[in-house]
Order: structure tokens, then C-alpha cells, then sequence
């Protein structure tokens, strides 16, 4: 069955379902930027997004290529220096969504971003590295993370945490003295994963339509947990579509004017 | 109070080698020009303090200026990676850099710890995070009062900060506006402090009563550089230019590129060539 969309737009589009209007929301570069300016301009009109350059209720009418474009600053309903950010809004509580994404996670969430092989002080390639994620990991009410799945990034055991996710897995974020939930969703290109309420491993709830668990299983590299019951995720509607699609030429709009 | 200097000047009164310094910005006001400026100078052995280390710390890192770097995200945003800073972590070129990594709530709490002239930053973080392992200079304190255990690293003190800043007055304070990032906080922390400025007025005129100002006398020296952020952006003069993020990905993968790109429009320029990029970027009025 031929579809009108890519898994990119699919997975963006099943992130930014997943927001609601009374978030507030942390956002990261890049596709999580996407879709919660998608979810803003769509479903949840009155979310408040922050990015970490400071700004607080932001309403970009382009993505911004960095965390901290001056189309940020211009339609934020204020804006803070970092420390403030850091201190009062992240550590104090304030944030009910962190959105994380990274080039390793493992089947509890746990996210590299730091060093892929050899050792922390020899690594083979040097990304990077944690910014603002390793609070935002642990601060934010909830995280949601977007990856595209492969098998390089869904990996048995990642080279560093950069950030925690459930950890060990059970009950490790509680030992540690978190009362912040972690990663409850993973939304990839091909499905969506929740955490196992008792195990904490991530575990398939939805899979996206004309996706197989074949195609999950070849692009994950551990074993892969599927919900007893699991879901077909809505296929993108129209509206969601245009929305997106509109949203990324305005940007490549932006960005390429400066050139 | 401060002195209006060249930039040359500046950069030579208030940087010596083997200093730390902190050049900051947040995405907004990175001072390249300035950074041009300690390369034309060949400044040695620094020890460069940025969160985001970002195209300046990527040419002075790849000009052999840096011996340490200490930072919390190494990327071209948006864009990818800072490949000097990759080639000298990895490959140790054009020679070894050491690297003391933290988060970005760990460098802005210890910047505000220099600035409270506090010994070190308490904050809640790394809970789980890997760089506690590795960066010996997170440690935890628990808090006599509640008994929960928090971070603590050591609060930034450096020798000089440099930053950028929209305008000046005459008499030498400083007006900064938009994402003000921690420049604030990294001129208060440290000893000595660089502002490039975008122009000079008689009075900065109606404003916020909290809009940020440095004093004059927290300032060692001011350079009027217009577009002296640039490929960085200053609110209310010129936009980022995010056409130039994407192209340094080309410019700075290759050792013998680099160098050329280097020569040609930073050891054989000078900070008059901010001017044309701030003209062409140009904010619509």
C-alpha cells in the first residue's frame, strides 16, 4: 500500500500527539523542535515550550537551527539567562516534558550522546556530548525521546550514559532518589515504545501502519518486548501533514535566505 | 573604568598565554572577532571555559591556542559536529587537548558561583550520569539540612571573560539584550573582562529598569567591533547567519581546508570584515 508520507513525518507527527495543551515543555534541537512546534500548531495551541537558550513560551514560526535563534527570543513571552533556566525552571520543578533524542539508547532508555567506542578518554568518535540532557533527564515530570530505529542506535549496551533513563531497570530511578518518571515514551520511525510498568524495559505499544515486527526486531539490537495488546498508530491525517510539511518549507525558507 | 581600545589592543592587555579563559554567548553575542583576535595573536596554552564550544572554539582549538578545554556541549548546532574539536580529542591535532566535561546546569551554576565568589556550585544534577565517572571534579555535599545528596563542582574563576554586547555608552557600561546567556555571570566571575560592542551611544535612552547592564567599572576593556558576533547573532543588528553554521561542516573537516580557510580570512583579516557580514545580515527595521 503506497503512503503519502515518509516514516519521518510519521514519527514526528506520532511525537506530537503525544503532547498536551498544559505542558510545558523542554525542547531539543531538531526533530523533537519539530514536533512540538507541530503539536502547538495543531492540537495543543496553548502549550509552553522553553528551549534552554532561556526562552520561555516561544511560538517560532520557523524551526531554529540552534537552541538559541533570535526567532526564539522574538516571539518568547520572556526570556532568562541560563543560569536562571537551569536553576529555577529545570531544577525547580517547573518542566512536565523533557524531549531527549541521542545517537545510542538502550532497552531502558538510557541515552549516549558522549563517546561511541573505544574508551571515555580514547574514544573512537568523540560526539557532542550531554548539554542540557543529563538534568533534563532527571528534572523534567516525564521524557520523551525520538530516534530513528537501527540497529547501531537501539544497541544491547551503550558506551556512556550520557543520560539516565529506568537505569537498571525496576525500581533503579526511585534508589537513586527520583521522583520524576523518566523516559515514558520512545517514538521512533517505526513504532512507539512505553515503559514496562514493572520492569521499566521499553516495550512496543504501537507500531505505525505498514510497519512489520520484523522490521522492529532487524533494527533493534536487543530483543524486543511487545505489549499484549498491541496498536496500529493512526496514520497521519491531512491536516497533520500540511501542517508539518508547511512548518519545514518556511523553514528551509528562513535558513537559506541568510545564505 | 573601562578603556575604548582597539580590539587588538584589548585582547593583548587582558589575555596571556596559559590563561583560562571564557568566551561566552549563548548561541546569541559569541565573540568571534575577538576570538580571531587571540589567534592572530597566537595566544598559547589556553584553557578555553564555553558551554557551548561552537565555531570559535573549533578555529582557536584547530589553530593550536587551546591546551584544555572545559565545556558541556562540543557540537555545530544543529548541524553536526566541530570537527578540530573531534580531530584533537581523537587524534590529538594539531596537539593533545584535555577536556574536562560537565552539563550545561553545571556550567551555569558554577559560572554564578564565580560571580557569588563562591567556592563551588551546589545544584541537583548528574544523578545517573555517566561524566560523574570520569570528571573528577564532580563530586557530591549533602545539604546539613535535608540530608539529600547534591552535586557539587568547582565554581569558575577565570583569568579573563570575553563577550560580545549590543552597545556601550560613554562612559563605559554595557547594554545587553536578548538571550543573555551567562555573560553576565562570566565578567562578574572573572578577573579581567573583554566587551566588543556593536557601536557606542551618548545614552542607551528608554530601556527596561531591568534590562541587563554591566557597570562600567566590571569592565577591564572595550572594543567597538560592529558585527563582531558574527556568524553569531546580535538582537536588534543582524540575524544569525545559519547558511555560514552549515558551511563551516565543510570548511573545518579537513586539517589542510581549515588552515587555508584560516589564513585567508582570519591571520590575513582583521575585525573590519565583521562589518560587511553585519551589513549583509542586516535586522529589518
Amino acid at each position: 500500500m503506497a503512503q503519502n508520507y515518509t516514516s519521518t513525518e510519521m514519527m514526528t507527527i506520532a511525537a506530537a500527539r503525544a503532547l498536551r495543551g498544559s505542558d510545558v515543555c523542554f525542547v531539543g534541537i531538531g526533530m523533537p523542535s519539530a514536533a512540538c512546534n507541530l503539536a502547538r500548531l495543531t492540537h495543543a495551541p496553548d502549550i509552553t515550550l522553553i528551549y534552554e537558550s532561556g526562552t520561555i513560551g516561544t511560538k517560532p514560526s520557523v524551526l531554529p537551527l540552534s537552541i538559541g535563534d533570535g526567532e526564539l527570543c522574538d516571539t518568547a513571552l520572556t526570556t532568562v539567562s541560563v543560569p536562571e533556566m537551569f536553576r529555577y525552571w529545570l531544577q525547580g520543578g517547573r518542566i512536565t516534558v523533557g524531549f531527549l533524542g541521542g545517537a545510542q539508547i538502550d532497552r531502558f532508555a538510557n541515552l549516549n550522546t558522549t563517546v561511541v567506542g573505544g574508551t571515555y578518554d580514547k574514544p573512537k568518535v568523540r560526539l557532542p556530548g550531554g548539554g542540557g540532557a543529563p538534568e533534563i533527564a532527571t528534572s523534567c515530570g516525564e521524557v520523551f525521546i525520538t530516534m530513528s530505529q537501527s540497529k547501531r542506535g537501539f544497541v544491547d549496551k551503550i558506551d556512556f550514559v550520557t543520560s539516565l533513563g529506568h537505569g537498571e531497570g525496576g525500581d533503579h530511578r526511585a534508589r537513586l532518589g527520583l521522583k520524576t518518571k523518566g523516559p515514558t515514551k520512545l517514538i521512533t520511525d517505526l513504532c512507539v515504545f512505553e515503559p514496562d510498568e514493572t520492569s521499566k524495559e521499553m516495550t512496543v505499544v504501537s507500531i505505525h501502519p505498514g510497519v512489520t515486527r520484523e522490521q522492529i526486531d532487524a533494527n533493534t539490537g536487543w530483543k524486543v518486548k511487545y505489549a499484549s495488546e498491541v496498536a496500529e498508530t493512526p496514520p497521519p491525517t491531512a491536516r497533520e501533514l500540511d501542517v508539518l510539511r508547511e512548518l519545514h518549507a518556511r523553514t528551509a525558507r528562513a535558513h537559506g535566505d541568510q545564505a | 573604568m573601562p578603556q575604548f581600545v582597539s580590539l587588538a589592543a584589548a585582547v593583548e592587555s587582558a589575555i596571556r598565554d596559559g590563561d583560562t579563559v571564557a568566551m561566552e554567548g549563548f548561541t546569541h553575542l559569541i565573540p568571534h572577532a575577538a576570538g580571531h583576535e587571540v589567534i592572530r595573536q597566537g595566544k598559547k596554552r589556553l584553557t578555553l571555559v564555553r558551554m557551548t564550544p561552537d565555531l570559535i572554539y573549533d578555529q582557536l582549538i584547530g589553530m593550536g591556542c587551546a591546551e584544555k578545554l572545559v565545556f558541556s556541549w562540543g557540537g555545530n548546532p544543529g548541524v553536526g559536529s566541530l570537527h578540530r574539536l573531534r580531530d584533537a580529542v581523537e587524534n590529538g591535532w594539531p596537539h593533545p587537548l584535555a577536556i574536562e566535561e560537565h552539563s550545561h546546569a553545571a556550567l551555569a551554576n558554577a559560572y554564578e558561583a564565580g560571580a557569588a565568589g563562591l567556592p563551588c556550585a551546589i545544584f541537583r544534577g548528574y544523578i545517573g550520569a555517566g561524566l560523574a565517572k570520569v570528571n573528577p571534579n564532580i563530586k557530591s555535599i549533602v545539604c546539613p539540612f535535608s540530608g539529600e545528596t547534591l552535586a557539587a563542582i568547582p565554581a569558575l574563576r577565570p583569568d579573563a571573560a570575553i563577550i560580545h554586547a549590543q552597545k556601550a555608552d560613554r562612559a563605559g557600561n554595557i547594554l545587553i539584550e536578548g538571550i543573555v546567556g551567562v555573560q553576565k555571570q562570566a565578567v562578574l566571575a572573572a578577573k579581567r573582562s573583554v566587551v566588543t560592542v556593536e557601536e557606542v551611544v551618548e545614552d542607551f535612552g528608554p530601556r527596561s529598569p531591568n534590562a541587563v547592564i554591566l557597570p562600567s567599572w566590571t569592565v577591564t576593556a572595550i572594543a567597538v567591533v560592529p558585527g563582531g558576533a558574527h556568524p553569531s547573532y546580535a538582537h536588534g543588528y543582524y540575524k544569525r547567519d545559519n547558511a555560514y553554521y552549515k558551511a563551516w561542516d565543510a570548511i573545518a573537516r579537513d586539517r589542510d581546508g581549515f588552515l587555508a580557510w584560516m589564513k585567508a580570512n582570519v591571520l590575513e583579516s582583521g575585525p573590519q570584515a565583521f562589518a560587511v557580514h553585519a551589513r549583509r545580515l542586516a535586522a529589518a527595521e
